[in-house]
């Protein structure tokens, strides 16, 4: 038990850190990078979950999978976002943050 | 059964059938996917208005194994009201959105992305499945991402960024609630879970949804990517966006509150999230008081209309006539939203901008696109007979008759702010173009080209918001079907 | 021995997160973010997930770093590489604190639920296929999957939506040009048949092993932009008919089976025992290529050149 426990809590470690990283950083590839960290937290999470039980429980993998394609999916959007953003305006942070430390 | 499948089926297939055909073959694949889809749609009214809720177990397997949809009353009404709304707006973007107009580009990605924006509706509103909840708001949230970065301009590109940054967040952290509930019940079913023993997380769970969802909903404090990303995407976008988007996060909400976990509702909660409603409310009607552009305003009322849906969590459980009354609300809204942004587009066609400045004297050039602005404004408003003010009503007798009256004065506050926002565009509308009689020939011969059916296709639109208040007991009757039990009491 | 290989191992992952968050090069923190990928991948195998290890190294370890690295590059060429002076976000920082204690805090709050479901044990034989997650995934929550391989083609509308005015309808991304002999020409050589072996073989073990459309249509998507990053295969241009086809034609199958089990009579995407293995493997097969095809050109990203015949 103490192995999973392990897990679970890297998940929620990696959660908070990727939240952060989402709100406050200000180049936005990093933020999509910090959001895959978010999105593999709460999946650590979920099969660290999984695990416990007596045998293998295929439904939170199945769910994690398709968790996975559908991060990456919004991960692609938001890269084609970032890039076309900084080859129109040569900056890759959004206007409002450009040169303050504001919040979003 | 049959109607249910075909209204996922038909847009997903007009969506393929958009990507892979040759353009010369796309546009009519989706056109008539489109009016297969409001056919389907229209069908599954009226199968559930006979009463039945149609339940399917897809591929045969029962929860936990598998995934159920069901269409119940609620379902049946938004399932409509977006197939009214996307039906017009493709009528409308036969034109508005033709590759003569904005390009190749534009006009290939702007039909697969609809139909997609469609499909996502649907699925979210039968869906009786959390994850697969967490699939649709994705796929509605990727694609309305594309439809506000569809032109590619500058600011449309910041918005869609700032767009994606809070759906992500919101998405994540409803998957984390997501997480908790299936660790904690070993069920994702909604019908499972309203049957379970309650966990200890639960209440973790059910704030982290709620958290994930106001961020989609752009529910006050996470409102800020909502104006920007409407304004800047073309009209015949922003119709959909306004009026449907938020809507499909909403209903998750009021599902897991009312349906699914009723029990871990506190009223510390309900209140909170009723607070957050009057201050949507409060600041998007300011800010819509205060802006030239007429987008913005119709975006910024947006934001007041979401903060109205969440005045009413706080009376939900206590008052039998509120869920009828935010039913109403939502319903209206959207028609009458996207109503008022296909109007505005019509303008900036004919006048080159939206700024009030722009539209002085619009309603003489364009007199029925005006009027139907106005039908809009009096649902928006709460005025009767529209379905905005069968709502208001509701929600305000719901609210007297249990003592909570103060959520009776932010509406009441609301629907006044709302007539002083919208006003200012009436005003426009109907001012002298004093300074500005050189521009009423090309005023006038834009708004000939466009033709009597793009105008006919805004003020279909209001007209069904305010058709939606004389024929109010219809749709009553129809929500009424699957209602969730606890809120069963019929309407004052 | 295995709680010290667990704990190295978990306090690695956060150490090399942090990294990748913390600091201001955006290089560097795609550098850790790779590592991470890889680390995470050796975690799932530690959880007994085998298949979302696989899918975690393939496509988070893999695909996303290709996607960030084609990004940062395309960002260094505009200038656009930098990290603005960051100053510490406290309301962040509390969020961040706050979701992290409230999942630790829920961890050991969690009941024991009675899992996995007895009704999933007496439905897996009845599925098709042997492999557990391949069934729940293809069969049972298969509209899950229809719906997962639809979102990937909105993601890659979206990025078409942002090809530069003039470049569309041209190549997806940019020409590569690679020195006929070097290196690059050996891999581009050397690697897709490899490649594309290990791909076809994971789709098609997924029935009874770990593997299936995902991981496989990765490793295949993975094939194609190494032959089209060391220049030996130019991808089509946007409006090429053959290639739209193959984007649709999994989740087109899957629609299209659905439907069939509606028309005949069974229910909307229902697997009949006596045709579900058979049924899977197609629509796996097909999957995959359109997975392979979206995951190339979503890397490779929006048409950035007019198309020059």
């Amino acid at each position: 038990m103490t192995g999973l426990s392990l897990y679970a809590l890297t998940g929620a470690g990696l959660t908070g850190l990727g939240l952060y990283g989402l709100i406050a950083t200000r180049h936005l590839l990093r933020r999509v990078v910090a959001f895959n960290l978010l999105g593999s937290g709460v999946f650590l999470f979920l099969g660290a979950a999984a695990a416990r039980g007596e045998g293998a429980d295929p439904v939170p993998h199945a769910l994690i999978i398709t968790g996975i394609v559908v991060a990456l999916s919004a991960s692609a959007l938001a890269v084609g976002l970032v890039v076309a953003q900084a080859r129109l305006t040569g900056r890759a942070t959004l206007p409002e943050e450009d040169t303050h430390g504001d919040d979003v | 059964m049959s109607a249910l499948v075909a209204v996922l089926v038909l847009p997903l297939a007009g969506a393929l059938a958009a990507v892979a055909l040759p353009d010369r073959a796309a546009r009519p694949a989706a056109l008539m996917a489109v009016a297969g889809a409001l056919a389907a749609a229209l069908a599954l009214v009226a199968v559930v208005a006979a009463g039945d809720v149609p339940r399917l177990r897809v591929g045969g397997w029962t929860p936990p194994v598998g995934i159920v949809l069901a269409g119940d009353g609620l379902a049946a009404a938004m399932v409509l009201m977006v197939a009214l709304v996307i039906g017009t707006v493709a009528w409308v973007a036969r034109s508005a959105m033709a590759a003569e107009r904005v390009g190749a580009r534009a006009s290939f990605g702007f039909w697969p992305l609809t139909l997609l924006l469609w499909s996502a509706l649907n699925v979210v509103f039968v869906s009786r499945d959390l994850f697969n909840l967490y699939v649709g708001i994705e796929l509605l949230g990727l694609a309305a991402v594309g439809l506000v970065a569809i032109e590619g301009r500058p600011a449309a590109l910041a918005a869609a960024m700032r767009y994606m940054v809070f759906a992500l967040v919101g998405s994540l952290l409803y998957l984390a609630g997501v997480a908790l509930v299936y660790a904690a019940h070993g069920a994702l079913d909604m019908d499972l879970l309203a049957a379970r023993t309650p966990a200890g997380t639960d209440a973790l769970a059910l704030a982290l949804m709620t958290v994930g969802l106001m961020a989609k909903t752009a529910l006050f404090p996470f409102h800020v990517w909502l104006p920007p990303a409407h304004a800047g995407a073309p009209a015949p976008a922003s119709a959909m966006l306004s009026a449907l988007v938020p809507k499909a996060s909403f209903l998750i909400a009021l599902r897991l509150w009312t349906e699914v976990m009723p029990d871990t509702a506190s009223q510390a909660a309900l209140t909170l999230i009723g607070a957050l409603g009057t201050l949507a409310v409060v600041w998007g009607s300011l800010c819509a008081l205060v802006q030239t552009r007429a987008k913005l305003i119709v975006a910024y009322s947006t934001v007041a209309e979401i903060g109205y849906l969440f005045v009413v969590f706080p009376l939900l459980p206590i008052a039998a006539g509120a869920w009828n009354g935010v039913v109403f609300l939502a319903l209206s809204h959207g028609l009458a939203k996207a109503a008022m942004f296909l109007a505005v587009g019509q303008w900036m066609r004919a006048a080159g901008g939206d700024r009030l400045d722009d539209l002085r004297g619009m309603a003489r050039a364009m007199p029925m696109t005006s009027f139907a602005f106005g039908l809009a404004a009096v649902t928006l408003a709460g005025l009767p007979p529209s379905g905005g003010f069968t709502g208001k009503y509701l929600v305000m007798t719901a609210a007297f008759t249990s003592g909570q009256w103060g959520w009776a004065l932010v509406v009441l506050l609301g629907g006044l702010l709302t007539a002083a926002y919208l006003y200012r565009v009436i005003a426009a509308l109907f001012a002298e173009r004093a300074e500005r009689v050189e521009r009423a020939e090309p005023a006038g011969c834009a708004a000939a080209a466009q033709g009597r059916g793009a105008a006919l296709a805004p003020f279909v639109l209001a007209g069904c918001a305010i058709a939606l208040g004389l024929a109010s007991a219809g749709l009553l009757d129809l929500v009424a079907v699957g209602r969730p039990a606890p809120i069963a009491g019929d309407t004052p | 021995m295995m709680p010290v290989f667990d704990a190295t191992l978990c306090g690695l992952i956060l150490a090399v997160a942090l990294a990748a968050v913390a600091g201001r090069d955006v290089f560097r923190a795609i550098v850790f973010f790779i590592v991470y990928g890889l680390m995470l991948a050796v975690a799932w195998v530690r959880l007994g997930a085998l298949d979302v290890a696989l899918a975690e190294a393939a496509i988070s370890g893999g695909l996303t770093a290709g996607l960030f690295l084609v990004a940062y590059g395309r960002l260094a060429a505009v200038g656009a590489a930098d990290e603005p002076a960051g100053l510490l976000n406290p309301p962040a920082a509390l969020a961040g604190c706050g979701l992290s204690a409230a999942l630790g805090w829920a961890w050991f709050a969690l009941p024991q639920p009675d899992r996995p479901a007895p009704q999933l044990a007496e439905a897996l034989p009845r599925s098709g296929v042997e492999n557990p997650v391949t069934a729940v995934l293809l069969n049972f929550r298969a509209w899950d999957t229809l719906l997962e391989s639809v979102v990937l083609l909105t993601a890659l509308i979206g990025v078409l939506m942002l090809a530069r005015v003039g470049a569309w309808p041209g190549r997806p991304g940019l020409a590569q040009h690679v020195r006929p002999g070097g290196v690059m020409a050996g891999f581009g050589r050397v690697l897709p048949p490899v490649g594309l072996l290990v791909g076809v073989y994971l789709v098609y073990v997924g029935a009874e092993r770990p593997g299936g459309a995902f991981q496989g249509g990765t490793v295949i998507a993975a094939v194609g932009l190494v032959a089209t990053l060391t220049g030996a295969f130019r991808p089509p241009a946007v409006d090429a008919p053959g290639w739209r086809a193959a984007l649709v034609a999994g989740p087109l199958l899957f629609l299209l089976w659905g439907l069939a089990g509606a028309v005949i009579g069974n229910g909307f995407l229902t697997f009949p025992p006596t045709l579900a293995g058979a049924a899977i493997l197609a629509i796996e097969a097909a999957l995959a290529v359109s997975i392979a095809v979206t995951l190339a050109v979503l890397v490779l990203g929006a048409p950035e050149q007019a198309a020059r015949e």
